[in-house]
């Protein structure tokens, strides 16, 4: 199969969807500059012009209400925000009117509204700029929620959220755009609420999201050189929850870590770890352990950016002790982001 | 407008009899301006409301069953009792969403005029809200969003000179006139006495022809007067925000007594016939409430029902 950059599989997932769809716009800041939101707008903007595709008042709250009331007249708008961060401006019609539309309404209403975002990561972006907000967005029912991994189900679960017919968060992830992995060329959708198996093995589940999971394939390449067989869960959609691909793989390994791209507390990972406990006790052989990022918001400098972000090393000392192992790689090597040199 | 009043003043005194659980914010004393207004649209033309919704509701022809079912709990309700008082529907009337949350709708409706001109239909938008919205930085952003793309939208304001029981004087700077912020964001506006049918109506007509000429949004500031408490049924004069006084003139400036007098004066009608119409919309009501007590409850096996 041809390969395709994450970001290129995100582009093509929306000309494809325009294509099918006449009611399909996509608006946001930015998206139709000539670096249309890192590339992934302005396939779309050639395509299909200024009509479908176009830039708006840098207000987030409005245009969050503006999608839904073009939704609730039969478009189907994605809105795009270069960081999920500036969502918090777009809080009260994201979840006191989106998420609540089609229940609040008796079911004769739907915002079948598609939110891009995008979660940043390092080269000193800082507090306010990578944070990733899936435990926020997936506490409130009504909301989906889903963070493709791989170029495939960006694709894939972009072209799902196109067909949804209710609101879809669809949380990006900055490092990951730049990586290659093969994409069908016809549009497959990737249906939202399944986690795959991204990696077989038997020894030890990684249940991963979003850039975890590439992190958590690296761990288990090296795992897999001391004898691991890491099985990696690639959770894809947050809400719903795919706890069936969970509690099946921790039913095979009967052994659990959880890395999330956000803070433990109160979290995915920590809700991830309370499905293992609730449904899959019997199966549990140690405890859950759950891998975030520090319990700090997100520094700048270099140095304590590396102290802040977990990676393979983090995810590969806790599958050791789950294992009641010695971390015996002292010394893992370390793997900058190279394909990355800033500035956003 | 005699409609719109009995009936809330029907639903107000069965409000005390703690059937209707449901916190209502009654629109008694401001009814012109939502039959103003309704009566310049068309039917495809859509509205969108606040939590003082059952007037604008009404106006647009929504099913008074409907909403009295949903104020008791009911299946049968606009919203299948999952909605309340502040959440009524009515698509099919164009009545689309109203909503608790103070300015939540005027995007909204800015966002339905954005599509109606994507798809060059000659369709208007009408967002109705009180002036404690104005307060709100989302109120601003409608307003800037809708003048950048001309879109046929009419912000319709309910100045009632409270909200809640805050008098403007603490929210906006004095000697503000909303009217005029609308026009700093180079929005066709107007000040117009909402206590006057004709002048709301023509008011509206205007902007509503304005609109499907795609000359973009126009806003109505429309100056009226709550005769109830904030949220709930009764009358609360006597507990000091608000001057006795005060609440003596707006109430000698009664849009249904002014519109009945003038149309019995125009020979348009005769107190005869308004009596009648009065019994008819006492039948009307008493039909609707018996029929709403009657229906069944939303069965609780249904509560994860429509959730995503």
């Amino acid at each position: 199969m041809r390969e395709l950059t994450y970001a290129d599989a995100i582009a093509e997932a929306l000309v494809q969807g325009m294509e099918r769809d006449p009611n399909v716009f996509v608006c946001g800041i930015g998206v139709d500059d000539h670096k249309g939101i890192f590339g992934t707008t302005r396939s779309a903007f050639e395509r299909f012009g200024a009509a479908r595709v176009f830039d708006v008042p840098i207000a987030e709250q409005a245009l969050t209400g503006v999608a839904i009331g073009a939704a609730l007249m039969g478009k189907r708008p994605v809105v795009v925000h270069a960081r999920n961060d500036f969502m918090f401006l777009a809080t009260d019609q994201m979840i006191n009117l989106a998420a609540k539309t089609r229940y609040m309404y008796g079911g004769r209403l739907r915002a079948p509204i598609v939110v891009r975002s995008i979660v940043g990561k390092g080269w000193g972006q800082g507090a306010t700029h990578s944070q990733s907000l899936q435990a926020l967005f997936g506490h409130f029912p009504g909301l989906q929620v889903v963070m493709p991994a791989l170029p495939r189900d960006a694709k894939g679960l972009t072209l799902a959220a196109l067909r949804s017919e209710g609101p879809v968060v669809i949380l990006e992830h900055r490092t990951l755009y730049s990586m290659k992995g093969p994409v069908p060329e016809a549009p497959e959708i990737t249906p939202i609420g399944t986690a795959a198996v991204v990696r077989e093995g038997r020894d030890v589940t990684v249940v991963a999201t979003s850039l975890m999971v590439v992190e958590a394939m690296r761990a288990a390449e090296r795992l897999a050189t001391l004898g691991v067989e890491v099985e990696v869960v690639d959770c894809r959609s947050i809400r719903p929850f795919d706890r069936d691909s969970v509690l099946t793989s921790l039913a095979k390994t009967g052994r659990v870590v959880v890395a999330d791209t956000s803070w433990v507390s109160f979290g995915v990972a920590s809700e991830v770890a309370s499905v293992c406990a609730d449904e899959g006790f019997r199966h549990l052989r140690a405890p859950v352990r759950r891998i975030g990022l520090a319990d700090c918001p997100a520094p700048v400098s270099l140095s304590l950016e590396r102290a802040f972000y977990p990676d393979f090393r983090t995810i590969t000392r806790e599958c050791l002790a789950v294992l009641d192992r010695d971390p015996e790689l002292r010394e893992l090597e370390s793997v900058e982001d190279s394909a990355f040199t800033g500035p956003y | 407008m005699l409609r719109v009043r009995r009936i809330e003043e029907g639903l107000a005194e069965l409000y005390k009899e703690q059937e209707m659980r449901t916190p209502a914010h009654f629109s008694v004393g401001q009814e012109a301006v939502a039959v103003g207004v309704c009566g310049a649209l068309e039917r495809h033309d859509v509205v969108y409301s606040g939590h003082r919704c059952h007037a604008h509701y009404l106006a647009k022809g929504g099913d008074l069953t409907a909403l009295v079912a949903e104020l008791y709990g009911r299946e049968a309700g606009c919203a299948r009792g999952r909605g309340g008082s502040v959440h009524l529907t009515d698509p099919e009337v164009g009545l689309i969403a109203s909503s608790a949350i103070l300015a939540q709708t005027i995007p909204v409706a800015v966002g339905s005029a954005l599509s109606f001109k994507m798809d060059g239909a000659r369709r208007v938008a009408v967002t109705f809200f009180g002036d404690g919205a104005v307060d709100e930085g989302v109120f601003h952003e409608s307003l800037n969003w809708a003048a950048v793309r001309r879109l046929p939208v009419v912000f319709v304001c309910e100045n009632n000179l409270y909200a809640t029981h805050s008098p403007l004087s603490v929210r906006l700077p004095a000697g503000t006139e909303i009217y005029k912020r609308a026009a700093a964001y180079r929005i066709a506006s107007e000040r117009i006495d909402g206590n006057d049918l004709v002048a709301v109506y023509r008011g509206a007509r205007q902007a509503v022809e304005r609109c499907r000429r795609g000359e973009g949004p126009v806003f109505l500031e429309c100056m009226t007067y709550r005769w109830l408490e904030h949220v709930g049924p009764l009358d609360d004069s006597d507990r000091g925000y608000r001057t006795v006084a005060e609440i003596a003139a707006w109430k000698r400036r009664d849009p249904m007594t002014r519109s009945a007098r003038m149309l019995v004066a125009a020979k348009a009608t005769t107190r005869e016939h308004l009596a009648e119409i009065e019994s008819q919309i006492q039948a009307e009501l008493s039909e609707a409430v018996a029929a709403a007590r009657r229906a069944p409850w939303p069965d609780p096996k249904d509560l994860l029902l429509d959730v995503f």
